[in-house]
């Protein structure tokens, strides 16, 4: 297995792509597994354009979190290379809020380490919350928010990075699904509000094709691409649309059917 | 939200009304913000019981005198400790005592607080350090620091460095652990989201390392002030000398010489008092900020 380094700001890539994933593969040691390693990738290729919104679908085991990693460059991939525009925003399943600031607080601190000036903070974190329509939780401690208020000033933090390419890993997965489908609708209007490209992993088809313009199915252990749609129903969707829900159906068709496989052998 | 009129205007059919929605989400979500308990209840709920307990302490205490259980030179009377202390307030020598024995004990803690701290953050984020002495300071956690009193006095002699020295090994590995299990106990998550927004290095241990630590640290700050006074306290009892001044310990040990029970009572009286309010007036309020900032304290 070669190593090659990740790339990242500042290569020729930034112009035309938000995300270049080439030939990825990432596998982990694991006593008892041949050779003592796991493959958990296997070649993956990807392009995220700018401004493009791409969702990864698999089930558990396909290693979309593990892709989402190599791509935030919080792990080094096995073999391949994987170039970004700049440092990419993460979004987590779990809001990562820090408990001890409050939610303006916790934005500033991104906008701190970004290296905005400290007169320009407290504005910026505001312009943010009412982006996220939050204007009066500025003061608020996180334990004072619901979860779906938590889920938006995480977003909001992520933003405050003023990253080209958002990467979201699972962010509405705990939530109820009142408040999922109200957070479908804002993610896709600050997405075309922003035009920051998104790279966002999920396990649930209606998610995956309510919000991308482009669903990639991948197949589980070891990770491959196995199918991609381009989705052309035109925003704002509705998760009970037909359209989604005849797309959602031919994706879940496809998914199950990857998910057989492995029963059989 | 009782709201049980009708909205008359129908919502349009293809822009969804996103924001009201939400702000009812939000509103309906929210947790409201609990009230301040009135004075009156704090009294009946947090005053009420210790007080009582001590009373019914005192009442015990009296009923075994009058019963005579033990000769007066053993059991003295609750009124002969209370002589005893309003000799020493009429004196003036009573706030001596305790301001010599709180002053060395503070100033102690503070420096143990100096030194334990970056003790703490070497041993918890640098491999080796933990390695090395990482086992020997929680080791050390479980060493009655009255065993360092001989030593001290042998090397450093009968002064205040030999106190200070004695405190230090007490408090120093409580406030260096405190810290140490702090740190091990931030959640991952936020090593890994500090670390996408671009915290590294020392701004990674400043904005997200100590922070994320203050609970456990300041547990181990509360249990550094508990071993910095039993080991004052052990080290003023065992080494006495004029040149010291008279310290809670001193005053313990004198009322032996003088065979003075009403004094040795009045002594451990005293250090119980003063180790039970510094915790309630410095450690106790900081631990309660900390954690009701953080939502961790349910309020009973």
């Amino acid at each position: 297995m070669t190593t090659t380094t990740a790339e990242s700001a500042g290569d020729t890539t930034a112009v035309t792509h938000a995300a270049r994933v080439a030939h990825v593969s990432k596998s982990f040691p694991v006593p008892g597994a041949p050779g003592g390693q796991q493959l958990v990738l296997d070649d993956i290729t990807l392009d995220v354009a700018p401004g493009e919104f791409v969702t990864l679908l698999g089930a558990s085991g396909c290693g979309k979190s593990t892709l989402l990693n190599l791509v935030a460059g919080l792990d080094a991939p096995s073999a391949g290379t994987i170039g970004t525009a700049g440092r990419p925003a993460l979004m987590f399943q779990e809001h990562a809020l820090f408990p001890w600031l409050t939610a303006g607080r916790n934005i500033e601190l991104a906008l701190r380490l970004r290296g905005v000036p400290k007169a320009e903070r407290r504005g910026e974190a505001e312009r943010l919350l009412e982006l996220v329509r939050l204007k009066d939780a500025h003061g608020k401690r996180v334990h004072e928010l619901s979860g779906g208020m938590r889920q938006r000033v995480a977003l909001a933090r992520a933003l405050a990075q003023d990253s080209r390419l958002l990467l979201m890993d699972e962010p509405f997965a705990a939530l109820d699904a009142i408040t999922r489908d109200v957070l479908h609708d804002e993610l896709t209007r600050i997405w075309q509000e922003t035009g920051v490209s998104v790279l966002f992993v999920t396990h649930n088809v209606r998610e995956a094709v309510k919000l991308a313009q482009r669903v990639v199915l991948l197949s589980s252990r070891p990770g491959r691409i196995a199918r991609t749609w381009t989705v052309g129903i035109p925003q704002p969707r509705r998760i009970e649309d037909s359209a989604v829900a005849e797309l959602s159906a031919e994706i879940t068709e496809e998914l199950r059917g990857e998910i057989r496989r492995h029963g059989r052998d | 939200m009782a709201g049980t009129e009708s909205t008359t205007t129908p919502p349009k059919a293809d822009v969804p009304d996103l924001a009201g929605l939400e702000a009812g989400l939000d509103a309906l979500d929210t947790v409201p913000a609990g009230r301040r308990t009135p004075l009156r209840e704090t009294l009946a709920r947090k005053v009420l019981p210790p007080v009582s307990a001590v009373a019914l302490v005192l009442v015990v205490w009296q009923v075994l005198v009058w019963a005579r259980v033990a000769p007066e030179y053993k059991l003295p009377s609750p009124s002969a400790v209370w002589d005893e202390l309003s000799t020493a307030w009429l004196e003036g020598t009573l706030l001596d005592y305790v301001w010599t024995s709180v002053s060395r004990g503070l100033l102690g803690f503070l420096l143990a607080l100096v030194i334990g701290t970056p003790l703490g953050l070497l041993v918890a984020r640098v491999r080796f350090v933990r390695a090395a002495i990482g086992p020997i300071l929680s080791g050390l956690q479980s060493l009655p620091s009255v065993a360092w009193v001989p030593p001290a006095v042998i090397w450093l002699g009968l002064n205040d460095r030999m106190m200070y020295a004695v405190i230090l090994l007490g408090a120093v590995p409580s406030i260096a652990n405190g810290l140490v299990s702090g740190i091990d106990q931030i959640p991952p998550l936020f090593l890994r989201a500090g670390r996408t927004l671009g915290a590294t290095g020392l701004r990674e241990s400043w904005h997200i390392v100590l922070p994320g630590a203050l609970p456990g640290y300041l547990a181990g700050l509360k249990q550094g002030w508990a071993f910095s006074w039993r080991s004052l306290m052990a080290a003023e009892i065992i080494a006495s000398s004029p040149d010291l001044g008279v310290g809670l310990g001193q005053l313990l040990e004198n009322g032996r010489n003088n065979s003075s029970m009403a004094q040795v009572f009045l002594a451990i009286l005293l250090i119980l008092i003063v180790g039970i309010a510094i915790d309630l007036l410095i450690f106790s309020p900081l631990e309660r900020r900390v954690l009701r900032g953080r939502g961790l304290l349910v309020s009973r």
